[in-house]
């Protein structure tokens, strides 16, 4: 995680997206642009009101003075510029990363075949001309032109277009590996591939779309925060329009002073409304979902980015995701009058053929422990005996003898088949494997039985803590296991997992899932596989290996690049991250208001009542300097949390409360706090510089 | 001393809160409750006469539908009450008809639970106008803004529902089981302290020192209003009505006479707001919440009352310069007693301002005008808040709740999930509902106070000068905007202009929040519950009242410091400077 984020900060800034954002905060000055958002909208006409006002200010006829007001019309349009930047910058990447996409499928020619046969006729159209159901014929050199399911023929494919991994993968027909996408490049031999979607709905249009932001609506949360900003716009709307009444009858009643200026009210309204929040709001969205997209995750749509902070169970497999791919030897059990030696010897005799994971864990295992070298048997007259489902047994014939190793039940058949008998020290032994959750192999020579391998599942480093991390952030693990549910409870102990799942099947996990659901839980799970399709349909944040099928990518609403499951966490994480600052920031932007009361109340009645003075905390040069500081400030805070916007808050797990009181402390009182001080600055250097 | 009264008033009302708010509980549940059986007879007996059966469930929209008809029938007939009290008995003084846009303003004053009274009741309203409209609003309008609260209560008690109960069940246990037992155990106990009740006319006594009047002629005859007093005196207190039966309110010696009458009176006036919090909590199954929200109130209320009396005790400078005597004595209290009861001094006045301002009740023990300038701007900032520390029954509740959603919302978003608020997720439309119900008193209170002092119109009205006259009318408006019906003083608000804006005003702050709040209801209740876990949000923690509490001053002082600052605070310190 720690480096997508180096990555990202260290691209935002590039020449051509500064230069594209600066072009882009000019083109969105547009109002129908600006009506899109309620808070700037007010700014912008505001902006241009004042604008009004100071031609009226030049001509003689003003309200105020002319160098006031042109001075409060800039800093306003300032403020939408700056708002207009940030989303323009969060957007700048994601363009430069569409264009570059967009080029990897131009000018693509598809073979289209009249049946699913290599050698069927071959007719050449443009990709975007294919349909869903259509076959094309792919071979080597060629740019896939569509997604699809392979149907006949193995090639390398080329992915990094898309996944950024530069090492070309299998793809083949049948099984998991059948999916394919358009963009991506063949390496070697051909496939011949039906067309699993129609033009503009492909995996690469998907990503191009995301990245664009072109269809980004605004998630839930985003909307209720932009229901709750327009609400407050109103309140502060009503606020300041009502003070032009109020003055007036003040200056009427007092028979003093002046009436307060519409520039000042509009001055006192953009400060009011939630600018900061308002102006950053669309830019931290697309921020986050860029974050996602530099985890190479690409989601469905912002709903799902959003979703996964809010998820509370994690349902988990276990293989590759809590433990290593596979069990792996780490102990061996002799029999009775067999030496640990003899043991490793005839346990890496058997194995030495045995491909499986496991198979080479034992030779690894051996060596290690006892300094057996890997021997080469080819030399030999070595017969090596493999793993059938009948005989459930592996292992060679060498130089008259026969070892062989396999399960408890398989292995007693053969000894007492050649005559001999099954000791009940190994019997114990196999029992307590089991008991453990580990799976024992019990190794043979003919008659004899020589001792036991104990497999075990091997917990990948740091997961226990990662998930004591979850759990504190509230969030319940459990752990999805085609094991028995001894073995599975053993392996749950051990990784630190909440609750888990033995002997799952698809109906099971789904079963698991509505389960949840149906008690208000919000569920996410990895998965690859065609028989996972169902149960990642129904969870609310659902990974799709990349690797995997087209069912499962279709399932899912989100699809990690990577094929990595324990990217799950970093997705909850992220989407954690946007929300609180969305929050952070709307807190901060309340909080200067008080500031910005103190700064420009007293200044705007100044003539009427020059008691209010006392209210003037901060002892601002002169009012208009008071006005014109909190003008710059609440636009300059703008650009100075254009960063904190796009990398989002920082994040550290814990409980809610804890997080709570960090952040209030930070964005909360920081946020009464700054502007006190970047008011009083400003107005110093106003003064300094002369400007008012 | 005065210290010791605030914390005597506190400490009873506690338990006194504590004890009604498990009650009320049961009798919303539909629960056996200790004067079920009798009152249990009434209640069928009504909604029978109603055609309601008590297991009616209804829609949020049809909930608002029937509330909205029957506060519609309520204004109709006692506007009708008032312009025909002429023909209709119990009118010993033989008053005429209401002025139509004085019928109008009371009318929409009772039955928003308001009680603004732009009237002068000993002077212009029949006994049959009192009892019948004004006696019989004190207690529906009241019981319409519990019934709002229980409904809202149910959205956030059930899962997956499409109704949220039944208004006139609501309506009619809010009635026979809490106000009616409760008036009159309070009416009797008020009467034994003196506070009048009859139907006879008025009282002609002789005067001991016969007076010149103004056109030079002896007055030796004193006439003294009488009526049914005490009865409505109760009910005005419990259902934070306010209304008084004389126009000086509680400030009158027949409708307040000593300091236990005020004492009850007082207690009164926030018992069923305080006890609502309690049976909030029970109704969510988690009492903890109630206990959250009673404590944010009184973490307003005692400070704001500690602060009245502070101001008042402290004097004016005018007074300092008189020589006035600040000391007080057992005999006699000291400060500023311009406006105050002698009998109750500062430190009951104190309470009471503060009380009957929190709380959305209205009614007086002294003049308001009369406080300090900082001494009037606590009740006028208690006012503008949106009425929810307390505030009206029910009604102060869900606004507090509107305001504990929001809260809950800025929250929920910094700790990183979709905000809940007890295991209900607050979504969009939520959010929505939430804003309208917070904007409907905003701008009914600064719209109109705009309008005033923009036309000559509002301003004739004002009688005082400068930053004081503009308080006079910002007063008026945060009152009828925010449903209290606390009167300022000062300003002539019996004129055509002042009872149809304050009456629009009044129609503003009620309905729109009432909806609102509604239809939060409706969908909070469609909703299933998240499950509570570490990731949860608490919030029946310090922090949370801390953050409600700081949202709720937040939102209501950047709303109007502004103002303000035109009124109370120009003219305090105009009067420290003078």
């Amino acid at each position: 995680m720690s480096t997508h984020r180096q990555r990202a900060n260290s691209t935002w800034l590039r020449g051509p997206i500064l230069r594209g954002a600066i072009l882009d905060s000019a083109r969105k000055l547009d109002p129908r642009v600006q009506a899109r958002n309620p808070v700037m909208f007010v700014v912008w006409i505001g902006a241009v009101l004042t604008s009004a006002l100071g031609v009226q200010a030049r001509l003689g006829s003003g309200e105020a003075g002319f160098g006031f007001v042109l001075s409060v019309a800039s800093w306003l349009w300032a403020t939408v510029v700056f708002a207009n930047f940030a989303e323009a910058l969060a957007e700048g990447r994601g363009k430069a990363q569409a264009d570059s996409l967009r080029a990897t499928r131009r000018d693509v020619v598809a073979k289209r075949l009249e049946e699913a046969r290599r050698d069927a006729n071959v007719e050449h159209v443009p990709a975007p001309a294919l349909r869903k159901g259509d076959f094309v014929l792919v071979e080597a050199g060629d740019v896939i032109p569509c997604d699809g399911e392979v149907l006949d023929g193995a090639a390398t494919v080329d992915e990094s277009a898309i996944t950024g991994e530069s090492a070309p993968v299998v793809r083949e027909s049948g099984g998991d590996r059948s999916s394919v996408t358009g963009g991506t490049r063949m390496l070697s031999d051909w496939l011949v591939i039906r067309v699993s979607v129609n033009p503009g709905e492909a995996f690469l249009d998907r990503m191009i779309a995301l990245v664009e932001g072109a269809r980004r609506g605004k998630t839930p949360n985003e909307l209720a925060l932009a229901i709750l900003l327009a609400g407050l716009t109103i309140v502060f709307l009503l606020a300041t329009a009502t003070l032009r009444p109020f003055s007036e009858y003040a200056v009427q009643a007092r028979g003093a002073g002046a009436v307060v200026s519409i520039t000042v009210l509009v001055a006192l309204l953009v400060c009011l409304i939630p600018t900061t929040i308002g102006g950053l709001l669309s830019a931290i969205g697309i921020a986050g979902m860029d974050r996602m997209i530099r985890a190479n995750v690409i989601a469905s749509s912002g709903r799902a980015v959003e979703a996964a902070g809010d998820v509370d169970v994690l349902l988990l497999d276990k293989t590759g995701t809590i433990t290593l791919g596979n069990r792996q030897a780490t102990e061996f059990y002799p029999a009775p009058g067999v030496t640990l030696e003899a043991l490793a010897d005839a346990a890496q005799l058997a194995s030495l053929a045995d491909e499986t994971p496991e198979g080479r864990s034992i030779v690894v295992l051996s060596k290690e422990r006892h300094g057996l070298r890997e021997r080469n048997l080819h030399g030999l007259d070595a017969q090596f005996i493999r793993f059938t489902a009948q005989t459930r047994m592996s292992g060679v014939d060498i130089g008259g003898r026969e070892f062989r190793k396999g399960a408890a039940d398989a292995i007693a058949d053969y000894v007492s088949w050649h005559g001999g008998t099954f000791p009940r020290e190994v019997q114990e032994s196999v029992r307590a494997i089991a008991m453990a959750g580990a799976t024992p192999l019990v190794v043979a020579e003919k008659e004899r039985v020589l001792g036991t391998i104990r497999l075990k599942d091997v917990v990948k480093g740091g997961i226990r803590e990662r998930f004591g991390e979850l759990r504190r952030m509230g969030i319940k693990t459990v752990m999805i296991t085609g094991d028995n549910h001894l073995t599975a409870a053993a392996i749950a102990a051990e990784a630190g997992v909440d609750d888990f799942l033995a002997q799952a099947t698809p109906e099971a996990k789904l079963e698991l899932i509505r389960d949840y659901q149906s008690k208000g839980h919000m569920v996410a799970m990895a998965g690859d596989g065609t028989n996972d399709a169902p149960a990642l349909a129904q969870a609310d944040v659902a990974v799709a290996m990349n690797s995997g099928t087209q069912a499962a990518k279709e399932a899912g609403n989100l699809v990690d690049l990577d094929s990595n499951p324990t990217k799950l966490i970093e997705i909850v994480e992220i989407g954690k991250q946007i929300l609180m600052t969305r929050g952070s920031l709307t807190t901060f932007s309340l909080a200067n208001d008080v500031a910005k009361y103190f700064a420009v109340l007293p200044a705007a009645f100044a003539t009427t009542y020059p008691e209010l003075e006392v209210l003037d905390v901060m002892d601002l040069a002169t009012p208009s300097s008071a006005i014109l500081s909190a003008v710059i400030f609440n636009a300059l805070v703008i650009v100075a949390l254009v960063p904190l916007a796009l990398r989002g808050v920082a994040y550290r797990p814990g409980g809610a409360s804890a997080v709570l009181r960090l952040n209030l402390i930070v964005y909360g009182l920081g946020g009464i706090l700054v502007p006190f001080l970047g008011i009083k600055a400003i107005d110093l250097a106003l003064g300094a510089l002369h400007l008012v | 001393m005065s210290t010791l009264q605030i914390a005597i008033y506190v400490i009873v009302l506690i338990p006194a809160a504590t004890c009604l708010g498990e009650h009320l509980a049961r009798v919303y549940a539909g629960e056996r409750t200790f004067l079920g059986p009798v009152l249990g007879c009434l209640e069928r007996g009504l909604l029978r006469i109603l055609g309601v059966p008590a297991s009616e469930e209804l829609t949020w929209k049809d909930y608002g539908r029937a509330l909205l008809l029957f506060n519609l029938v309520c204004f109709v007939v006692v506007y009708a009450l008032q312009r025909l009290q002429q023909l209709l008995p119990w009118n010993p003084l033989g008053f005429g008809p209401v002025a139509p846009d004085s019928a109008f303003n009371t009318a929409v004053s009772f039955a928003t639970n308001t009680n603004w009274q732009g009237y002068g009741g000993e002077s212009t309203l029949s006994y049959a106008t009192q009892m019948l409209a004004l006696t019989v609003q004190n207690f529906v309008s009241a019981a319409t803004g519990m019934a709002v609260l229980v409904a809202l209560t149910r959205g956030f008690a059930r899962r997956g529902a499409t109704t949220i109960g039944s208004f006139w069940v609501d309506l009619v246990r809010s009635v026979v089981h809490v106000l009616l037992p409760l008036s009159l155990v309070l009416a009797i106990a008020l009467v034994a302290r003196g506070v009048v009740q009859t139907l006879d006319g008025p009282a002609r006594v002789e005067l001991l020192d016969p007076q010149a009047g103004v056109d030079g002629v002896l007055i030796t005859e004193q006439t003294i209003p009488l009526g049914p007093a005490a009865s409505q005196v109760a009910i005005k207190q419990l259902g934070t009505n306010g209304g008084g039966f004389y126009a000086a309110n509680s400030a009158h010696p027949l409708e307040n006479p000593d300091p236990i009458s005020n004492f009850l009176q007082a207690l009164s006036i926030l018992w069923i707001p305080a006890a609502l919090c309690i049976t909030f909590g029970a109704l969510v199954r988690d009492r903890r919440q109630g206990y959250a929200l009673l404590a944010a109130m009184l973490a307003v209320l005692v400070p704001c009352m500690l602060l009245v009396e502070v101001f008042e005790s402290a004097g004016t400078p005018a007074l300092i310069a008189a020589g006035a005597g600040l000391e007080s004595d057992p005999g006699m209290t000291g400060g500023n007693l311009e406006g105050k009861e002698v009998r109750f001094g500062v430190a009951q006045s104190a309470i009471w301002v503060v009380a009957t301002t929190a709380a959305s009740n209205g009614s007086v023990n002294c003049m308001h005008d009369s406080l300090t300038p900082l001494g009037g701007l606590v009740p006028m900032v208690l006012m503008q808040i949106g009425e929810v520390i307390f505030g009206g029954v029910g009604s102060g509740l869900y606004g507090m709740l509107v305001f504990a959603i929001v809260t809950v919302f800025l929250c929920g978003l910094m700790v990183g999930r979709t905000p809940e608020y007890l295991g209900k997720k607050i979504g969009a439309f939520e959010m929505k509902m939430a804003s309208l119900a917070i904007l409907g008193p905003c701008l009914a209170t600064l719209g109109g106070a705009a309008f005033a002092s923009a036309l000559d119109a509002g301003r004739v009205g004002v009688q005082d000068p400068g930053a004081h006259g503009f308080s006079e009318i910002l007063y008026a408006f945060s009152s009828a905007g925010n449903n209290n019906g606390s009167a300022f003083g000062g300003l002539a608000a019996d004129t055509p202009f002042y009872n149809v804006t304050l009456g629009v005003a009044m129609l503003i702050a009620r309905y729109l929040p009432i909806v609102a709040v509604l239809a939060l209801a409706g969908s909070l209740a469609r909703k299933t519950a998240v499950p509570v876990g570490p990731g949860t949000l608490p919030t029946h923690t310090p922090l949370f009242v801390l953050l409600l509490l700081g949202t709720v001053l937040l939102v209501g002082a950047l709303t109007f410091v502004p103002a303000l600052a035109l009124g109370p605070i120009a003219d305090h310190l105009q009067t420290c400077s003078r």
